[in-house]
């Protein structure tokens, strides 16, 4: 089990549990209806540069930007490497 | 387009029309729903304890008037964001016939939950299916009855931007509406009951999905995935995003700038052909409080409104296309350390070209905290107004051709002023909000979209702030024409002056250039004009008058001054009708004036001391 921010690109990966600090419920709650929660399905996209946000998506058709922060606290299983086109 | 609802009702809020809440997670198109049924009749509604503006209007349905109100997108009922707080206490308060919840066709895994939420709270309930088209286009097939009936609620397949099915979905409101047989009440144990519903199982959401929707089993790639590969580039994405800010400012300064001049020449042949000659009857002073007092704060207004138009409309570009969101994407390694995103620094930058559209888009964040940085930064982006008096000054003190090294040190400067006053008060306003932003896929905006955004906008504005502005420049006007027949530093205004001169002498800054920041507190288009009137000179020798009495120390400590203290009287307005805070409006007032004030003295005194050694 590997954190978001180590997930290679374009691999796309379940998500085992969100450990948010503190138990932010409120930070749950908003991944949660961003479709990131367990046994989800998230793929990271691209990574912006200067060690800014992570573009996500999230499912199949939901695309989301999160700060590294927050992607450290979310726990993934990588299932298969899906080659870029 | 099937349908319209009689749209010649007028908007009133009388107890026993039946009301209509509108709720939906952000990006479903809730508020392309509102305005298409709405059309020009939208009004911002006063709500006891809601400082959030909430759209609302009147429908005819089946000969029925009925309220519909908009409210802000939410993703948890439960959550803690504003928007999210504004709406619990709407339901807790207010009494609601009918919700529709507006969902994403699209992204039906994740918008069911919301669904299920508002239907476990017994609210009368209707499901609106937004971007059937989109999902249809991604080969999404959505059985609607089948929903419909595991739901146990009426459900209707919509697309809100084109139209299609809005004749259904009125059939279906007002049949929802018509079954009613209890009057509506407001929820007073919402919390408790939310509280008590707990987590909705993913698992009812699950087999909801796999019961209704069909999805194909590989997506092919969309343009938005190849539009996606190019504009957010780790390498081309903030080049190109830089290309297209330049491209959006070159559009305000080209086309808003010139637009705002036209409005002037209007303003002023109103002044001279229909104005002076219908008060030349009255005492003098009587003529100019109407002409300089009141007639300019209406031409200042007026000004405005070609500017306010054309930001609205390119913002409508911005945010519907799904690039604004992309933008706080791009920027956000920088921005983040400012407490700021990327959304503020695209407001910042179109504040170089007005600071009152720009402080009015900041309404896209929804996070007070973040929302309220960015409103105490814009006001230090050097607006084309304040160019115009630099302009002027550097010419008139800087002969010698460094006049384009001294404008830039001036850009730079405001640059800097923006970082610190970030940096300075972004633990006071501290945005404790995540942020997971959702991208958007790309959309094109339509014509309908981008000019009731223009219009909607300019309305507001006109509406919210021409009193606080008219009483402002007749203020102004009292302190530069009173006592009667006073000119110069007679005046009310002159006399501050020269009462000022202890706080100012230090800064380099005469009792008749501190006039002239009075005036500048109107409008800075007003100081060049000002500094004629005060020099009793026209405008042409007034900057002889400048360069053979201010000194380049003074000139540029007077440039400084006049870049960092309160922008004009209509971004103050702005401010404070954003902001919906006295507190705030004079924090960022009394900040900007100090902040000038030291930032001139600084310049001055080193100058001087450096002057002294050489």
């Amino acid at each position: 089990m590997i954190s978001l921010t180590e997930l290679t690109l374009n691999t796309t990966a379940i998500v085992q549990d969100v450990q948010t600090e503190g138990d932010n419920i409120a930070l749950t709650q908003r991944l949660a209806a961003l479709g990131i929660r367990p046994q989800c399905q998230v793929c990271v996209l691209r990574k912006a540069g200067f060690g800014g946000p992570l573009h996500v998506r999230v499912g199949a058709t939901t695309e989301v930007a999160l700060r590294r922060h927050e992607a450290v606290q979310i726990l993934v299983m990588p299932i298969a490497e899906s080659r870029r086109e | 387009m099937t349908c319209h609802p009689d749209l010649t009702a007028p908007v009133k809020t009388s107890p026993d029309i039946q009301r209509i809440a509108l709720l939906g997670m952000p990006n479903t198109g809730k508020s392309t729903f509102f305005n298409r049924v709405a059309g020009a009749s939208a009004q911002v509604g006063n709500w006891p304890g809601i400082t959030v503006d909430l759209l609302q209007t009147t429908v005819k349905l089946n000969g029925e008037v009925v309220a519909l109100v908009d409210l802000p997108g939410i993703y948890d009922l439960r959550g803690t964001a504003e928007d999210e707080q504004v709406v619990r206490r709407f339901l807790r308060e207010q009494p609601v016939d009918l919700a529709i919840a507006i969902l994403n066709a699209t992204q039906l895994d994740r918008h069911l939950q919301l669904v299920l939420q508002l239907r476990a709270l017994g609210l009368p309930l209707l499901v609106l299916l937004n971007m059937t088209d989109e999902a249809q286009r991604l080969g999404i097939q959505i059985d609607v009855p089948t929903l419909a009936e595991q739901l146990d609620l009426p459900v209707c397949a919509l697309s809100a931007k084109y139209g299609g099915g809005y004749f259904e979905a009125y059939q279906a409101i007002a049949h929802s509406l018509a079954q009613k047989s209890s009057p509506a009440t407001p929820l007073p144990d919402l919390d408790a009951k939310l509280a008590t519903q707990g987590e909705i199982a993913a698992a009812e959401v699950e087999t909801l999905l796999t019961a209704t929707v069909t999805r194909p089993t590989q997506f092919a790639p969309t343009l938005t995935q190849r539009l996606d590969a190019l504009l957010l580039h780790p390498i081309f994405g903030l080049p190109l995003f830089f290309v297209g800010l330049f491209a959006t400012f070159w559009l305000v300064w080209q086309v808003g700038l010139p637009a705002q001049g036209a409005v002037d020449v209007l303003t002023d042949w109103g002044q001279a052909q229909v104005l002076e000659p219908l008060v030349s009857g009255l005492p003098a002073i009587a003529q100019s409080l109407l002409l300089d007092g009141i007639w300019t704060g209406f031409a200042t207004v007026a000004s405005f409104v070609p500017l306010i138009v054309l930001f609205f409309m390119l913002m409508a570009v911005l945010e519907d296309s799904g690039y604004l969101a992309r933008s706080a994407y791009l920027m956000d390694a920088l921005m983040a350390r400012l407490g700021l995103d990327g959304r503020s620094f695209v407001m910042q930058m179109l504040g170089f070209g007005c600071n009152v559209p720009a402080l009015m888009g900041t309404r896209t964040m929804r996070s007070p905290a973040l929302r309220r940085l960015t409103m105490l930064v814009i006001p230090f982006a050097l607006c084309s107004a304040r160019l115009q008096v630099f302009v002027f000054i550097i010419a008139a003190v800087f002969p010698n051709g460094n006049g384009a090294l001294v404008l830039f040190s001036l850009y730079l400067l405001s640059f800097a002023a923006a970082f610190l006053t970030a940096a300075l008060f972004q633990a006071t306003f501290k945005n404790d909000e995540p942020f997971v932003l959702e991208l958007p896929p790309y959309r094109w905006p339509t014509g309908r979209q981008i000019l009731a955004r223009g219009w909607g906008e300019v309305r507001q504005f006109l509406r919210r702030t021409w009193r606080f502005i008219t009483v402002g420049c007749v203020a102004v006007w009292a302190l530069t024409h009173l006592p009667i027949g006073a000119t110069g530093l007679d005046t009310f205004g002159g006399q501050i002056g020269v009462w000022l001169q202890p706080l100012m002498r230090p800064l380099g800054i005469d009792p008749y250039l501190t006039l002239a920041l009075i005036f500048g507190f109107l409008a800075k288009e007003v100081v060049i004009g000002s500094l004629a009137a005060i020099y009793s000179v026209s405008e042409g020798t007034a900057s002889d008058q400048i360069a053979a009495t201010v000194t380049f120390a003074q000139g540029y400590s007077f440039c400084i001054f006049c870049l960092l203290y309160t922008p004009c009287l209509t971004t103050l307005a702005t401010l404070w009708q954003e902001a919906k805070s006295w507190r705030f409006t004079l924090l960022s007032l009394v900040f900007s004036l100090a902040l000038a004030w030291l930032s001139s003295l600084v310049f001055y005194q080193a100058a001087l001391l450096i002057e002294g050694m050489g």
